[in-house]
């Protein structure tokens, strides 16, 4: 048995500190926004303390000395937080969806959609720049046709998707679907295009077989590539499906921002907003965890702590 | 396995003529060093023995077995070390003999790596790794396929004088191993020296064998000894013979290529 020096101790310590320290950095922003904002619309609900009266007087005073105000008699008027609910509202909008079983259904519907198109978007955007990086010819047939095609506002496709396959999911996850498409597409042809030269000479010395080539040289080259196209992939997945359930839905995230717009539930649009925020960066971190350890070999700036 | 490189030309798409019938056997376990000017086809003659490009007229062959392609019994070290940056160092080593038994495999990975003296860093990535030490990866790569014939181009050129003086020494000892035929493409007049039987000066536009040195002193060479200097003088000599006269070109005009000290 072995007793670790104190210095050991303290360093691992210190590193699981910084494990739950830098994540926790992030965090820092909003939640200082949020504690403002709270404590503004709760001062503006019971009445400001005296002290924060007597600050703004002097202020306003002060300013107005200055010449920056034309008058020193400006009143304290603090937000009620109606039209901009205070998180503790959003709180509890969200348990009160959540109680009676909304939240869960209308999250499950969402996230049933963005897996849906996401799974569509990425395998047909794989497939065709994998065809289009690989070979010139394809590339030179087909490319100018998809660079029209992205040019084109996606939301614009919307009437023709509701014309075509009717209002309920498919023209949801059809649209879903295009939105993920062009970057996987964009990212997995330039990703293979611009594959090193000097390493594919590397598999061509050791006689590699095409489908070799591709296994050993080609598809560990553009993982990076990969990755980052799939993640920017799904936060557009995440737009869409927004843009799809405004446009008509009777359930999902996109519908209750619908229905708190039109019964006047502000508390209501930005829980389902900040539920948003969540899953999207949750998605978003899940795969990047999932492709952290193929990842590992990169010899990257950002990896540097 | 002699190695036989017949009236070989290459001019590329771009009407570029990088090589002018070039001319040259080598015979088995020899070591053959190519020196010349830059632009002077060098490092395109070595493609074309490797099998990675094709010659315009003229052919490779080995033991009569014409090369169009990469060979078996052909390795070839790059200018830059060309790791595969996922694979780990052993994986790197071990990367031509993904079809044989993982355990055979295995040993000779580590075998290949202790003759490179890098077993301690069989596990970690080519990132870690300093010039000379990945340098010494690639050519692991390449030896561990027991090849007949070893090309290199230019290996050591990227890296600081010590460390090739190291590599240099460390490669000969190497070679004595199964001693292959290797053909070396250097700009380093004292690299050519130290390891080849023959130097081979090539002068420029297009590429041709100017002059055949043979290097006839014993190994370990010594570098500071009188009949190394003398080997080293023959050698600039034709060199710079080979590029400071009127160099007449494929159009006919006549183009004074001055400069015999800037050969590099």
């Amino acid at each position: 048995m072995s007793i670790a020096e104190p210095a050991v101790v303290a360093e691992r310590q210190s590193r699981t500190l910084a494990r739950f320290a830098k994540p926790a950095l992030g965090l820092l922003l909003p939640v200082c926004l949020a504690a403002v904002w709270e404590l503004l619309v709760y001062w503006g609900t019971v009445g400001p303390p005296q002290t924060l009266v007597t600050l703004w007087t002097y202020a306003t005073l002060a300013l107005h000395k200055l010449g920056i105000l034309s008058s020193a008699q400006i009143p304290l008027s603090l937000p009620d937080g109606r039209l901009l609910p205070p998180p503790s509202r959003i709180w509890a909008t969200l348990v009160e969806l959540a109680a009676a079983g909304e939240l869960q259904r209308h999250v499950a519907v969402t996230v049933g959609r963005v897996a849906a198109g996401f799974a569509f978007g990425v395998a047909a955007g794989t497939l065709a720049g994998a065809i289009t990086g690989y070979s010139p010819l394809l590339r030179r047939l087909l490319d100018p046709t998809l660079q029209a095609l992205r040019s084109i506002p996606s939301i614009a496709w919307v009437p023709l998707f509701i014309l075509w396959l009717g209002i309920f999911e498919s023209s949801k996850i059809t649209l879903i679907s295009v939105g993920v498409f062009f970057p996987v597409y964009l990212g997995v042809m330039g990703a293979v295009v611009s594959v090193d030269r000097k390493i594919v000479e590397v598999g061509r010395v050791f006689r590699l077989s095409g489908t070799q080539m591709v296994r050993r040289i080609l598809l560990p080259a553009v993982l990076p590539a990969y990755v980052i196209a799939l993640r920017s992939g799904l936060g557009l997945g995440w737009m869409f499906v927004v843009a799809a359930e405004l446009l008509g839905a009777s359930e999902g995230l996109g519908y209750l921002l619908v229905d708190g717009q039109q019964l006047g539930k502000p508390a209501q649009i930005v829980a389902a907003i900040v539920v948003f925020a969540v899953i999207g960066k949750t998605t978003d971190w899940l795969l990047s965890l999932a492709a952290a350890p193929f990842l590992r070999w990169e010899d990257r700036y950002g990896a540097r702590s | 396995m002699t190695l036989n490189i017949n009236r070989v030309s290459k001019t590329y798409a771009n009407q570029v003529r990088a090589l002018d019938g070039i001319s040259l056997n080598v015979e088995p376990g020899e070591i053959v060093a190519v020196v010349g000017g830059s632009g002077c086809g060098k490092s395109t003659l070595l493609r074309l023995v490797s099998g990675l490009d094709n010659p315009s007229q003229g052919a490779v062959a080995l033991d009569g077995d014409a090369i169009v392609s990469p060979h078996p019994k052909i390795g070839i070290v790059f200018q830059e070390p060309r790791l595969l940056p996922w694979l780990s160092v052993a994986d790197n080593v071990g990367f031509g003999l993904a079809e044989r038994p993982r355990a055979e495999r295995n040993e000779r990975v580590a075998h290949q790596l202790e003759r490179v003296g890098l077993s301690d860093k069989a596990k970690v990535w080519p990132r870690e790794l300093s010039g000379g030490q990945a340098q010494r990866v690639a050519i692991a790569r390449a030896l561990i396929m027991r090849p007949e014939v070893l090309l290199m181009d230019e290996p050591f050129s990227a890296l600081d004088a010590f460390t090739r003086v190291d590599l240099q020494d460390h490669l000969l000892d190497l070679w004595a191993d199964t001693k292959p035929t290797l053909v070396i493409v250097t700009h380093d007049v004292d690299e050519a020296i130290v390891l080849a039987d023959r130097v081979i000066v090539m002068r420029p536009q297009p590429g041709r064998v100017f002059a055949e040195i043979e290097i006839d002193l014993p190994r370990p060479r010594d570098r500071q000894s009188a009949a190394y200097d003398f080997a080293k003088r023959r050698v600039m000599a034709a060199l710079d013979r080979s590029l400071d006269r009127k160099v007449t070109t494929d159009d006919g005009e006549t183009k004074s290529d001055t400069g015999a000290a800037m050969w590099w």
